[in-house]
């Protein structure tokens, strides 16, 4: 067996039969004692979600940093980032699908796991900060007895019905690619009750040839759908911030800018997720060092993007002259947020720079940390934008400082547990690796010669 | 189950399939299927398409939330329960259409889905091709021709020089 090329995007010397069993071994067998402990520590810490949820309800949202004038305080912040992190799932299952970059056949299955948990537990948190998060319901358009209707006008609105049609259709997707693969475990499963299992979630596939072709029209044609919607859904967020009139919300440009730094951030989660999984199943020879070059540089892109729209941003604020605009720009820099303006600024402007360093984008240990620090960059810049704009806005008289409590912090960090924990959980039920589509990665390889 | 059904035709190559099909489909056989782990793309110009398009389910369902979704708005927030906000007029449709969008994507991937699944024939829990020998490997590195019949079929696959010939029980229904 010779050695892989350095820049190849799968090692040729497998058969189809090896790399399936290759692939599906991290489900079938291996050991269970990692697993199970990474298990525990990431089920412990959501745990501590579950417990921070509850204080929520029983005592109510004034155990988070939450008051008035701030009144979008973590849990804002975190459905921002939580959400940006899933579109880089989307990016890479969806989008690259149709500019046939074969490249995401092998990382496309866990990045849409990733878009799901982390969609999910974005869609938690705007229902933790209601309030009275029991009216949650009032937002779906119902008959109800009080004969009201939601408030079409309202970015909110919006809000529920991009979030809840995302998290719909990326199950969806995700759960389309993944019935060929689920029929493969299937005929590869050794006890009677997984096969029963992996028999019926795979619906009866089989593999036709007619069957295939109406497999990858549908399977292209939801991607085609899912990419106008990821954008839709982080610039309906940016919609909720964009049309209110406090200063640093009210931006014309924030739905690009969001869905840049949602890109930006989810590459920083993929990589974050990938590095350490390669190595814990043992896949280097189907998730490349290629791999991680191409999503670092894509992250450097989207990184770029930001810093493009950080310069615009203050430009704007500069050339229009709006007196509170520029107080609110200049208090970002020297007032009580200032470490937050600072840090971004050192980290999404600065520290991703490193990524034009291809020693860097393929020595896979500095680009997690890279990765790592990425991601804090980026919840930075939402802290920022979510607390420090309200702070202090038209009126003196109700200026206030709010930061986040003990419990918000908890809270982030349960919710980091839970999406750590479900991503564990997941990995041992299914191919954590497109089977089909690596094999067809393989196919085209060796057509190539 | 004491007919047979058909025969399957074993390869353990994509272009030996595909040279195969296009042989078995020269010499006239019509009901031919292929059955292979992953999606071959050289097999659609040999093989005949579907009749069904799973695009006409994707358009139906996208049009329906659409239209659907526009209607609810305009009818709620214009006929049944008008509500004055910021002095903008009752039917301020730039504000319905992001609700309408998200219907239209939500309704047609659902259709999308559904439309695979009826076109083939799926969800199913059994399948006659399941009892032929040998068939499981076409999830994992073999590929499969099937023709249904009896005598004559077996005669046309084994002239492909096929791996192995498998016989496949039960009654014609598959494909």
């Amino acid at each position: 067996m010779a050695e892989p090329q350095r820049d190849a995007l799968i090692d040729t010397a497998f058969g189809y039969a090896s790399l399936g069993e290759r692939i599906a071994a991290t489900v079938l067998s291996g050991s269970r004692t990692g697993w199970l402990l990474l298990l525990a520590g990431f089920t412990t810490l959501s745990l501590l979600f579950l417990y921070t949820i509850m204080l929520v309800f029983t005592v109510g949202v004034g155990v988070l940093g939450l008051n008035i004038p701030v009144a979008w305080g973590f849990p804002i912040v975190n459905v921002v980032w939580w959400l940006g992190i899933g579109h880089a799932g989307t990016l890479i299952s969806a989008i690259l699908v149709q500019l046939r970059q074969d490249w995401r056949n092998s990382v496309n299955r866990f990045a849409e796991a990733m878009t799901i948990f982390a969609a999910g537990i974005a869609g938690l948190f705007p229902v933790l900060h209601l309030g009275r998060p029991w009216f949650a319901y009032w937002l779906v358009p119902y008959p109800a007895t009080m004969e009201i209707w939601p408030q079409w006008r309202s970015p909110l609105v919006w809000d529920f019905f991009a979030i809840a049609t995302y998290i719909t259709v990326s199950v969806l997707f995700w759960y389309t690619g993944l019935v060929p693969d689920l029929a493969t475990m299937r005929d590869r499963a050794k006890p009677r009750w997984a096969k029963r299992i992996y028999g019926v979630l795979c619906l009866g596939w089989r593999g036709a040839h007619s069957h295939w072709r109406r497999f990858r029209t549908a399977y292209l044609v939801m991607a085609a759908l899912a990419t106008p919607l990821v954008v839709s859904v982080h610039s309906v967020i940016a919609l909720d911030f964009a049309t209110t009139i406090v200063p640093g919300y009210h931006s014309e440009m924030f739905p690009p800018y969001f869905v840049a730094g949602a890109i930006f951030s989810g590459f920083a989660m993929v990589l974050t997720i990938t590095i350490p999984l390669r190595r814990w199943l043992r896949l280097e020879a189907v998730i490349t060092t290629r791999h991680l070059d191409i999503m670092a540089k894509t992250m450097l892109a989207a990184g770029l993007v930001v810093v493009y729209a950080y310069l615009v941003e203050h430009f704007v604020i500069w050339y229009v002259g709006d007196e509170y605009e520029r107080y609110m720009a200049l208090n970002r820099i020297l007032g009580p947020y200032a470490c937050a303006w600072w840090g971004t600024m050192a980290i999404n402007a600065g520290v991703t720079q490193l990524l034009w360093s291809k020693r860097i984008r393929t020595s896979p240990a500095i680009l997690f940390c890279v990765a790592i620090v990425l991601n804090v960059g980026m919840w930075l810049e939402r802290y920022l934008i979510v607390l420090s704009s309200p702070h202090r806005g038209y009126l003196p008289a109700a200026w206030d400082t709010e930061s986040g409590t003990m419990i918000d912090w908890l809270m982030l960090l349960g919710s980091l547990g839970l999406f750590f924990a479900l991503l564990t959980l997941l990995l041992r039920w299914i191919p954590a690796v497109s089977i089909y589509e690596v094999k067809e990665l393989l196919h085209e390889r060796r057509e190539e010669g | 189950m004491s007919e047979l059904s058909g025969w399957l035709a074993e390869f353990d190559e994509v272009d030996d399939l595909v040279e195969a099909a296009h042989r078995l489909v020269d010499a006239g056989h019509e009901r031919v299927e292929a059955f292979t782990p992953f999606p071959v793309e050289a097999l659609d110009s040999v093989l005949p398409p579907p009749r069904d398009r799973v695009t006409v389910w994707v358009l139906a369902g996208a049009t329906v939330g659409a239209l659907g979704g526009y209607a609810l708005q305009v009818w709620t927030a214009v006929f049944d329960y008008p509500w004055l906000v910021g002095g903008k007029p009752m039917h301020s449709w730039p504000t319905f259409l992001p609700v309408s969008f998200e219907l239209a994507v939500l309704l047609g991937s659902l259709a999308g889905f559904l439309g695979m699944l009826i076109g083939n024939g799926l969800p199913r829990l059994h399948h006659p091709m399941f009892a032929a020998k040998d068939f499981d490997l076409a999830t994992r590195d073999r590929f499969f021709l099937y023709l249904p019949g009896q005598n004559e079929a077996r005669e046309a696959l084994a002239g492909l020089d096929p791996v192995h010939l498998h016989e496949v029980p039960g009654d014609d229904d598959a494909g």
